[in-house]
């Protein structure tokens, strides 16, 4: 286990360790939702929520269920079960009791079932082998990160809605050449801490 | 052994923890009891809250025009909903403007029912019902375009105006895995109400014409529902009748020729008909000799790729010039025309310059 402060790991994983930016997890929603600033940051706010409700579930399940039973090979398959499970029950619950939030950010979460950077960080936790708090730490860091990157992409993709853009670079194109310079922006930052 | 043991009964015990998770919450969370949906405010209907408005109609046997069957994809499903149907949903947005917005339309297909709600919809739609029918004949009457005739179950009815369509659902077959429901009009007489003509021409790659094309044989089943649209047939006047159709577009003129024949309707009838060669004229000889039997009919085919081979005397050229030709001024006139959206477009054109005011000329386009 290494000895950081949760903190140091929340603030690490918005702007040095982006899951985003220097995982390149995630991408899938974050081209395809990344038109307008409102439902990108719907979606980012979906993510972040998911994300630390998931990482603590499959914490209890990896550390008081199958590492006991030394199963730890089987957290994968575990994992995917727990997240895609969770965010449906989650569908339903909002569904039912915070409409508004329904209609903000309900027709998300179907999205984000099959989001990696979920998954990611459940197994990035497992790897760097968090405690408890650092994964509470990283999993809502990690959120808040692919949240500021969605929503930074967005802001540019509609900045440049009218742009003379090469036919064969529109869309996914553009958007993936734009997160490699914002990659390369952030990874100056990457020497300021390690938390791996 | 015991390993593989251990592995199969955690990861079953997980599964079956979240399974029994989710399946309390259907029964608890996404329950949403018994509501109440009034339709223009003189229906109403006890229903199982928690699926989309257009599942929930189509349970009460009230059936709203879709064609992608609630994908949220064709946009055609739009009701007016006065109280109870939530805000609208970004799914729904690329389908609505301002006024409709404005007016409380929305998609049926995407708005969920989950309190009581009051909604409007045409007072036509209660007519609409679906039906299992028999294909009866099937042959081809072009190159191009099958007629299909079909039977209803034994004791069913259909009550259609002259000019309405139907929708006609393509199964999964090989080479297409959705099921999709595609609009064509009806050619047959209204006051034969167990029965149901069409006309279908074949386009290249279309999912319910290669159906129909390649696949429907006598004695096939086929889901269709309706009668759907507002184009058809006016009788609350005497005016002249002006007819213009191009390929399929004959279907819901034919309907509406058959009703004046068989009502015995004594109002002067003209029909344009624009086609290619002769080979492409749907029907030539029943029209023709409709001519004898209608009160005052006048057919008038005009064909736009004649060589002299075809030994052709009619008509030749485009239907405006036909019309330009036949047509003495639009006084006491209404038309009815049926054809592509360029073909009514420039029909449309040469029907008011003869002097026909745009509100008596009614049309039904389409792609």
């Amino acid at each position: 286990m290494i000895d950081l402060n949760p903190m140091v790991i929340f603030f690490a994983a918005i702007f040095t360790n982006n899951m985003i930016f220097s995982n390149f997890l995630g991408m899938c929603s974050y081209i395809a939702v990344s038109k307008e600033i409102p439902t990108a940051l719907g979606l980012g706010t979906a993510v972040t929520f998911v994300l630390a409700c998931t990482t603590i579930i499959n914490y209890l399940i990896y550390y008081y269920l199958l590492v006991p039973l030394h199963l730890e090979y089987l957290r994968f398959i575990v994992f995917i079960i727990s997240i895609a499970a969770f965010v449906q029950l989650l569908e339903m619950i909002v569904e039912r009791y915070l409409p508004n939030l329904y209609y903000a950010l309900g027709i998300f979460l179907p999205l984000i079932t099959v989001n990696c950077a979920i998954l990611g960080v459940s197994l990035f936790m497992i790897i760097r082998r968090y405690n408890f708090l650092q994964s509470i730490g990283f999993s809502i860091g990690s959120g808040l990160g692919w949240t500021l990157a969605i929503v930074a992409l967005a802001g540019i993709r509609q900045k440049i809605k009218n742009a003379p853009i090469p036919k064969g670079l529109q869309g996914a194109g553009i958007s993936l050449i734009i997160t490699g310079l914002m990659a390369l922006a952030f990874i100056g930052f990457s020497g300021i801490v390690q938390i791996q | 052994m015991n390993q593989i043991l251990i592995t199969t009964v955690s990861i079953s015990a997980i599964s079956a923890v979240f399974a029994f998770l989710l399946t309390l919450a259907e029964r608890t969370i996404a329950n949403y009891g018994e509501v109440t949906l009034t339709i223009n405010d003189d229906k109403q209907y006890t229903v199982k809250g928690g699926s989309s408005l257009l599942s929930t109609l189509r349970e009460q046997k009230i059936f709203i025009p879709s064609a992608c069957g609630g994908k949220g994809t064709c946009g055609y499903c739009k009701v007016r909903i006065l109280e109870g149907g939530g805000p609208i949903l970004p799914t729904e947005m690329p389908f609505l403007n301002e006024e409709e917005i404005k007016n409380g339309i929305r998609l049926s297909c995407q708005c969920k029912v989950k309190e009581n709600i009051k909604i409007e919809i045409p007072e036509e739609l209660f007519n609409v019902k679906e039906y299992t029918a028999v294909v009866e004949e099937i042959e081809d009457v072009t190159s191009v375009i099958k007629r299909l005739k079909l039977k209803l179950p034994e004791g069913e009815e259909i009550n259609f105006k002259p000019g309405q369509y139907i929708q006609l659902k393509a199964p999964k077959y090989e080479g297409n895995d959705e099921e999709v429901y595609r609009a064509y009009s009806i050619a047959s007489s209204p006051f034969d109400k167990n029965h149901i003509e069409l006309f279908i021409g074949y386009v290249p790659n279309g999912i319910c014409t290669t159906y129909v094309h390649k696949y429907l044989k006598v004695g096939d089943t086929v889901e269709i529902n309706g009668p759907y649209g507002e184009f058809y047939f006016h009788e609350d006047n005497d005016r002249e009748v002006v007819l213009v159709a191009a390929g399929t577009g004959i279907a819901p003129i034919l309907s509406i020729l058959r009703y004046m024949k068989e009502k015995n309707i004594k109002r002067k009838a003209i029909f344009f008909y624009g086609a290619r060669t002769p080979d492409d004229l749907v029907l030539p000889d029943y029209l023709k000799e409709l001519e004898n039997i209608m009160y005052d009919f006048k057919y008038i085919p005009t064909l736009s790729r004649v060589t002299e081979e075809h030994n052709w005397k009619g008509e030749r050229g485009r239907v405006n010039v036909a019309i330009e030709k036949y047509l003495e001024n639009g006084e006491n006139k209404e038309a009815y025309l049926c054809g592509n959206k360029a073909m009514i477009e420039t029909m449309i054109q040469a029907l008011t310059k003869k002097g026909i005011p745009e509100e008596l000329i009614y049309y039904d386009k389409f792609d």
